[in-house]
């Protein structure tokens, strides 16, 4: 079985959101980059399936150069080969595209996705690349199982679960429950080492729409400060009286 | 040249969201001068979207389509899409819509936004407000594509009154066999209890509460409230709770009118996902727990003794409210 790995580089989940060009850009400055931690948890079952199912897993990450430590990275928890689409990701009907060019090319069996970035939360480029290429797709994926070219996967629905059949070649949207948390991995010397000799190729994007563009970025209005309550019964009067929400 | 709204029901029954959907279509519909037609899919009242200022219904009736199937829906409302000649189509942000919305999104070549949280600002160029960077920051979006398609936020826009007869037709979308090579085989859902989506309100617990045991209270809070329960990442990872109820970054955002959190610490992960509810409660021992800087109101004491306290007068106010 051939797995990609969708890796998209973003914000650590701690960073400070600030813009620039007079709010027209997200500011990096003093960012730290990470997998997106939707897609760690795919490419730690993308791991299970290399070691269980002997898969090989190739990961792949639409960017400038500047996401590469974070590729590395994501060579170093053992993935075998690495692509680049060289293209500012910008928006996520353009890189669902550069995506599905990867998926075509390949002949990739898998393509696991996580279920959405946590910097724009597009939560598109898994769905939208499915239609473009036309290959089964589950979304909020939290369980995945294959046998042969059948695949059972268990989908996260409001107020519980879905199990579904379907068959590769299959794109999934992942999350946590995909894998354990527990069992996420973080790369040891050796395979930070190992990951310096595989290959990272780098390609150019493919001719593709931008659909959207994120023309100014604000933050939230400052909160006031909240109102602490000395008694159940003054909270149920401001909740009531003040708030009215009961 | 409608503006059309996929309007999600259940058991044939529509959802709230789906009149919060059809509110915000009836709006762009208004700013583009033109009108608002819904796709619903084995539902009973269908007028009843006129009340939200839809002004016609397209009911597709296919037993094939009783449960949702992202495919064959995306497939379906593709077809209506092409009917209606519509050029903005506007989804609510369920898990069931965002499963869907982007594969329309793929099949109409359509750009797509979603967690909109407020009427267009402008609709040449067609500019939406949505949330980013987990709820820490807000974006303006312009979609270039002829097709737009736009996910509401779920209690974002509200439900508007809007009263205009709605006219139901019957619209037979063909569906195929290759639609359904997704297949839902069980499905395992709490019925009859308000779930994290759609509640009003949500009553969310943490590591506070020190074990699975303690959560009849929580529980009981919630049925008084007549909330969903909730829970922090820790509490899902050690098992106390179902995953589906995390609350975060990592799992379930929560845009409630009121979202009330027990022994939760609020940290900026848990924070993001609660960022868009109305009012936010927190009782917490720790007067310095950083959920109190994020939230509304708040208690600061031990949650085995608020909350029981909590439980007796709620009770009584809504026996004097009833
Ligand atoms: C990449 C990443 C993603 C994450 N995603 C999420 C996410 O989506 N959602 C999420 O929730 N977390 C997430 N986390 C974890 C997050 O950082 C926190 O660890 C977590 O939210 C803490 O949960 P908690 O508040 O229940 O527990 P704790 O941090 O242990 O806090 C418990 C709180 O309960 C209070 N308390 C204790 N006893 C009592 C009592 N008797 N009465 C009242 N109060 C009491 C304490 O004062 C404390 O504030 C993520 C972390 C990472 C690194």
């Amino acid at each position: 079985m051939k797995i990609l790995v969708c890796i998209s580089n973003v914000p650590d989940t701690t960073s400070k959101i600030n813009f620039t060009d007079n709010d027209t850009k997200f500011d990096t400055a003093g960012v730290q980059f990470v997998i997106n931690p939707n897609d760690e948890f795919g490419l730690t079952r993308a791991m299970w399936f290399k070691e269980k199912q002997s898969a090989t897993v190739h990961i792949v990450t639409v960017g400038d150069a500047t996401v590469e430590p974070t590729m590395r990275k994501a060579l170093a928890i053992g993935a075998d080969e690495a692509i680049r689409v060289n293209a500012v990701p910008t928006d996520g009907f353009f890189v669902a595209q550069q995506l599905a060019n990867i998926v075509k090319e390949g002949a990739y069996d898998l393509v696991i996705a996580g279920r959405e970035s946590i910097d724009y939360n597009g939560g598109m480029v898994p769905g939208i690349m499915a239609s473009l290429l036309d290959m089964n797709f589950v979304n909020t994926c939290i369980s995945l199982d294959v046998d042969g070219t059948s695949a059972t996967a268990l989908r996260e629905i409001d107020g519980g679960k879905e199990k579904l059949a379907t068959s590769l070649p299959l794109i999934i949207g992942g999350q946590k429950g995909l894998v354990e948390e527990s069992d996420l991995r973080i790369p040891n010397m050796r395979g930070i080492m190992m990951a310096r000799q595989k290959k990272l190729t780098v390609i150019e994007p493919v001719d593709a729409i931008n659909a959207t563009q994120d023309t100014k970025f604000t933050k939230p209005a400052a909160k006031g400060a909240v109102k602490l309550a000395t008694s159940v019964d003054e909270l149920i009067n401001l909740l009531h009286n003040e708030a009215k929400v009961i | 040249m409608s503006v059309l709204v996929y309007t999600e029901s259940e058991n044939g029954k529509f959802k709230k969201n789906a009149f919060e959907a059809a509110s915000y279509a009836a709006e762009v519909a208004k700013q583009m001068g033109t009108t608002a037609t819904a796709v619903s899919f084995n539902a009973n009242e269908n007028e009843s979207l006129g009340n939200y200022g839809v002004s016609k219904v397209l009911n597709i009736s296919n037993d094939k389509l009783t449960t949702f199937n992202a495919k064959a829906y995306a497939s379906s409302i593709r077809q209506a899409v092409e009917k209606e000649g519509a050029k903005v189509i506007i989804l609510s942000s369920s898990t069931d819509t965002k499963y869907l919305a982007p594969l329309l999104a793929g099949y109409l070549k359509a750009g797509y936004v979603p967690n909109v949280v407020a009427a267009p600002e402008s609709t040449a160029p067609f500019t939406v407000k949505r949330t980013a960077f987990s709820n820490k920051g807000f974006a303006f979006s312009e979609i270039s594509t002829e097709i737009k398609i736009v996910g509401v936020s779920n209690n974002s826009f509200g439900l508007h009154e809007n009263k205009t007869t709605a006219t139901v037709e019957s619209f037979d979308a063909a569906v195929s066999d290759a639609d359904f090579s997704t297949k839902s085989v069980e499905i395992d859902k709490v019925v009859g209890k308000a779930t994290i989506a759609d509640a009003d309100i949500v009553v969310s617990a943490g590591r506070g509460m020190k074990g699975p045991e303690n959560w009849g209270m929580i529980e009981e809070l919630a049925d008084v409230l007549g909330a969903a329960t909730a829970c922090s990442k820790p509490v899902s990872d050690l098992g106390w709770r179902p995953h589906g109820e995390h609350v975060g970054q990592t799992g379930k955002p929560v845009a409630s009118n009121l979202y009330i959190a027990i022994g939760i610490s609020g940290a900026i992960q848990h924070l993001a996902g609660v960022s868009s509810s109305k009012v936010k409660v927190v009782i917490n021992s720790d007067p310095e727990a950083p959920f109190f800087k994020a939230a509304d109101y708040g208690i600061v004491g031990d949650a085995f003794e608020v909350v029981p306290q909590l439980i007796e007068k709620l009770k009584e106010f809504k026996a004097q409210n009833a």
